[in-house]
């Protein structure tokens, strides 16, 4: 059923009883062309753009509990492009042109809002950065635009200009950044590829992998019965490692947990997205009203899917120094997500590195972004058995040959980046 | 959290600074495979989700490094240790 508004109209009038389900919940077939591991945004737009682009349409996509309970519902909801690398930013340029046409693409309202993003500056140093990062944002094709204290000041007049150990002196803003609505993400991309035939099987947790006499994956068993595949592609995010255990590999990967913040919900206040990089804390706010923020990951390696409290802490001290009002506003909830930080803060895509494997992995702290990218690159990789130009970089073996794309610069010290 | 610093006693997490996983062992740079095994050594984690040997720097503390058994599930610390010593205290 294709959504419109007299669509909307008449199911309206009727009580949605001719509503039909968004997607099918259909029963294991015995096998696929392309078996999907994660049902998550990545995983989920891999099998659409599978579908779509390339007419592999025999496709399933396989998930531990329903589609979405993972990171792709437990992110702060931004897209943007704003990074330095050249390994990186014509991927994630590419990523919020998709963002830009997705609800035409998909016939699904995500809530797709370019408000902006501002990266706050507090000194030459870190002007200097911005102005470099800029430049490399704009010979990549994306936008961005240097911003005086002033500017910042119109954009967001409540933040805390005279802070004395982070005074603002301006600011880098990426006007076409902006947030999506994370659920209706998934929904959207389950909805798109379910009407292509793809099988989204829930609740469907893979115990182990089918291995031929030369070691190829050829399948995968799960709770739901043992399903062959030509080809099994993981996109799993922080449990890429426990996936990868049970064939013996071992991934540049280690987990770690992210906490996530709202607030109570108060009339439009925050404009865009605002990251104050200095003290690390960001902040958006939602369509609902809660302001929604975070801080630096916890610490070291856990798959707890929960924050610690010093972390809680620290977090909010960064919100507290550049805006203040927040000490006003009741915290509502707190979240965690598994990070699958990679040594290099840069994600992997990789054909193998066993025959029949695909991998989608490391994508840190920021995968939401480069959810409709990936899945268009990680569907081109599995189709045609190559990396798409924009992912060239991004293979497992630049660890091996000393081509990381390591943004902040800080080593094989996953818990730094 | 607390861990059990072997010099000091029982501090909270925040003292210390987290390095990672305990396991990997400098390979020797003169072995004919050392690309190959540096390349473990400094990339390949097991990561796993349960039971975790990890050193932990008591940065805020005595400054000793400090090898620390704890699960990345639950967050319990079943034992520390100096990384040199073979005596677990719980």
């Amino acid at each position: 059923m294709r959504y419109s508004l007299f669509n909307v109209i008449v199911n309206g009038l009727t009580g949605n009883r001719f509503a039909t389900p968004a997607w099918r919940d259909p029963e294991p077939r015995p096998s696929y062309d392309v078996i999907i591991v994660g049902g998550g945004g990545h995983g989920l737009a891999t099998a659409y753009y599978l579908a779509k682009h390339h007419g592999v349409r025999n496709v399933a996509v396989i998930e531990k509990g329903w589609i979405g309970s993972g990171n792709a519902g437990r992110n702060t909801t931004i897209f943007r492009s704003n990074y330095l690398l050249p390994g990186n930013e014509p991927f994630y340029e590419w990523s919020v042109k998709l963002w830009e046409g997705l609800e035409q693409e998909l016939n699904y309202n995500v809530m797709a809002s370019q408000r902006g993003i501002v990266n706050l500056i507090h000194s030459d140093g870190q002007r200097d950065a911005y102005v470099r990062r800029g430049n490399a944002m704009r010979l990549a094709g994306a936008d961005s635009e240097l911003l005086d204290r002033e500017q910042v000041r119109a954009l967001a007049p409540f933040l805390d200009f005279d802070n004395a150990r982070f005074p603002i002196k301006g600011g880098l803003l990426q006007a076409r950044a902006g947030t999506a609505r994370h659920d209706a993400v998934v929904w959207g991309y389950a909805r798109g590829a379910d009407q292509l035939g793809v099988d989204i099987l829930q609740n469907c947790e893979v115990t182990g992998f089918l291995r031929d006499a030369d070691g190829a994956v050829t399948g995968v068993e799960t709770i739901r019965g043992t399903i062959r595949a030509n080809k099994v592609a993981l996109a799993v995010a922080g449990s890429s490692s426990r996936l990868a255990s049970k064939l013996g590999l071992r991934l540049p990967i280690e987990s770690l947990v992210l906490q996530a913040f709202v607030s109570e919900g108060v009339k439009p206040l925050v404009p865009g997205v605002i990251t104050f990089g200095a003290g690390h804390f960001y902040i958006s706010q939602s369509d609902k009203g809660g302001l929604v923020f975070g801080g630096d990951i916890d610490g070291y390696n856990s798959y707890a899917q929960r924050g610690n409290l010093p972390v809680i802490e620290d977090v909010l001290e960064g919100g507290m120094a550049v805006m203040p009002l927040i000490g006003r506003l009741r915290l509502l909830r707190q979240w965690a997500g598994l990070c699958d930080m990679t040594m290099d803060g840069s994600p992997i895509f990789e054909i193998g590195p066993l025959p029949g494997l695909y991998l989608n992995a490391g994508w840190n702290y920021g995968g939401f972004k480069a959810t409709p990218a990936s899945g268009w690159c990680f569907a081109h990789m599995i189709a045609r058995d190559e990396p798409h130009p924009l992912i060239a970089e991004m293979r497992l073996d630049r660890f091996r040959t000393g081509h990381v794309i390591d943004e902040k610069g800080v080593g094989a010290q996953p818990n730094l980046h | 959290m607390l861990i059990a610093c072997p010099y000091c006693g029982a501090r909270d997490a925040q003292e210390f600074t987290y390095r990672g996983d305990a396991a990997p062992a400098r390979p020797d740079p003169a072995s004919p495979d050392a690309e190959e095994k540096f390349h473990d050594y400094v990339y390949l984690r097991d990561n796993p989700a349960g039971a975790h040997r990890e050193l932990w720097h008591h940065s805020a503390g005595c400054r000793r490094w400090v090898e620390v058994a704890r699960d990345t599930l639950t967050h319990a610390v079943a034992a520390t240790r100096f990384p040199a010593e073979k005596e677990e205290r719980s």
